[in-house]
């Protein structure tokens, strides 16, 4: 047992606080979108230069000059802004969102971060994550606790670094760990997950904070 | 004290016939070439397609993406006229990947915000800056580091291109330019780092005719101007919701 995607996107969105400036990454990040807390307004950037996206177009709103950070046709909502690169980079850079939720192939237990490049595999490059991951005031890992078996939250990144000493909370399909000063500290289980599951499918050493059982 | 005379620039234009001749004579073997768009967002379209028939080779082009195999940058990719990419991500191109894996064509991959500083500190007479962006990573190999109040940055140097190709939506006869949407994206800052910046816009008015209010991009920094009413305007990945 374990949280399906879904849910660990509604634990992800948990995170989310009234007023936040917000910027998902591709894949599980996405479906936070769809789970935002009643009563609280979150803004979503988009990297390539939009402050406020909305939902998918429907057909006849579908406009070849508005698209997201996938390159996905989408909308925008009352109150949106757009932007040149430099000034998107700016916010990101500059520390003006609050969140980046983006997926990983590796987490390390200082927080670095891998997720742009396989050596020996097709290198597409690294888009706009270094920059998020150095430059936003919080970055949250989402994505699922191994990979085909292999794991994920390791003592050190095998793979190229995104960013170095960046991640601050990980949610996996298991359970939300934080990454502090002594390694990973699991501070939630996912329903039905256990402490024997988690250290098991963890390389890098956990610890567990009283409350979790 | 002498008033210039109202209509003194009446007759001033940057608008080219066309963007065969907007190029010809100012491109050359060797160009660094700073080129807008996003995926296939806010491309320069005829001024690509004028590019590659100009037959220019060995160019080195700093732009975020590389078009696909048979749009956008990817028809430069085609031809054999690229020698060298500045990017931040590569993808959807079967022919970018043949090349870069052949070592046909070099690429500097170039974090995405980095890349539009890179640009826009071109373009405003800063030759480098320090930014935390890949500290830690590959991209910092062989970069000057520094620390700041305890923090490290590295030092990237600016992007001045020998020519800027840009995409506007609207454009007055001055040069002056309005974007739409996120087609923007990198249009302003590629826009600024071109020692020879040539745009093209849909819509061409009188000067006047747009707010100064409300331009993105003053007509200082555009040098000639090039009329493209019918751009293609290829989406990528259409996606919609079921209503």
């Amino acid at each position: 047992m374990a949280w399906t995607r879904h849910q660990m996107a509604a634990r992800a969105a948990r995170e989310l606080q009234d007023g936040f400036y917000v910027n998902l990454g591709i894949g599980i990040p996405t479906l936070v979108a769809s789970h935002i807390p009643r009563g609280i307004t979150v803004t979503f950037q988009s990297e390539n230069g939009l402050l406020g996206l909305g939902p998918f177009p429907r057909e006849d709103e579908v406009d070849a000059d508005l698209i997201n950070a996938g390159k996905e046709t989408v909308t925008f909502i009352a109150g949106a802004s757009t932007f040149s690169s430099a000034d998107s980079f700016a916010m990101i850079r500059g520390g003006h969102i609050d969140l980046a939720i983006l997926g990983a192939m590796q987490v390390s237990e200082r927080g670095d971060l891998a997720n742009w490049m396989i050596p020996g595999k097709r290198v597409k490059g690294m888009g706009g994550a270094m920059d998020l991951v150095s430059g936003v005031q919080r970055v949250l890992v989402l994505m699922e606790h191994t990979a085909q078996g292999g794991a994920k939250l390791l003592r050190n990144c095998t793979l190229p670094l995104t960013g170095a000493g960046v991640v601050k909370r990980v949610i996996t399909d298991l359970c939300v760990l934080d990454v502090t000063p002594s390694g990973f500290e699991v501070i939630e289980l996912a329903t039905g997950a256990t402490r024997a599951q988690v250290q098991q499918q963890t390389e890098a050493s956990v610890s567990f904070t009283d409350s979790v059982t | 004290m002498v008033e210039p005379a109202v209509d003194s620039r009446s007759s001033f234009t940057k608008l080219w016939p066309d963007a065969r001749t907007a190029l010809e004579d100012i491109v050359s073997d060797g160009m660094l070439l700073a080129i807008g768009g996003f995926g296939l967002c806010g491309i320069p379209e005829a001024l690509i397609l004028a590019l590659r028939d100009t037959g220019a080779r060995n160019l080195t082009i700093a732009s975020n993406n590389a078009g696909v195999d048979d749009w956008g940058i990817g028809l430069l990719l085609q031809t054999r006229q690229v020698r060298k990419m500045i990017s931040s991500y590569v993808g959807e191109n079967s022919e970018f990947e043949r090349q870069y894996l052949s070592g046909e064509l070099e690429v500097e991959f170039c974090p995405q915000g980095t890349l539009a500083e890179r640009m826009r500190a071109g373009g405003a007479g800063i030759p480098g800056f320090y930014t935390r962006t890949g500290v830690g990573t590959l991209v910092a190999e062989g970069k000057e580091h520094k620390q700041f109040n305890g923090v490290t940055y590295i030092l990237e140097r600016a992007i001045r291109a020998d020519l800027a190709l840009v995409k506007a939506w609207k454009a007055d006869l001055h040069g002056n330019l309005v974007y739409r949407r996120t087609a923007r994206n990198f249009n302003p800052n590629a826009a600024t780092c071109g020692k020879i910046t040539v745009a093209e816009a849909e819509i061409v008015v009188e000067p006047g005719e747009i707010d100064p209010d409300e331009i993105h991009t003053p007509g200082i920094f555009v040098h000639r101007l090039v009329h493209n009413p019918n751009p293609e305007k290829r989406i990528e990945k259409k996606t919609t919701r079921e209503v």
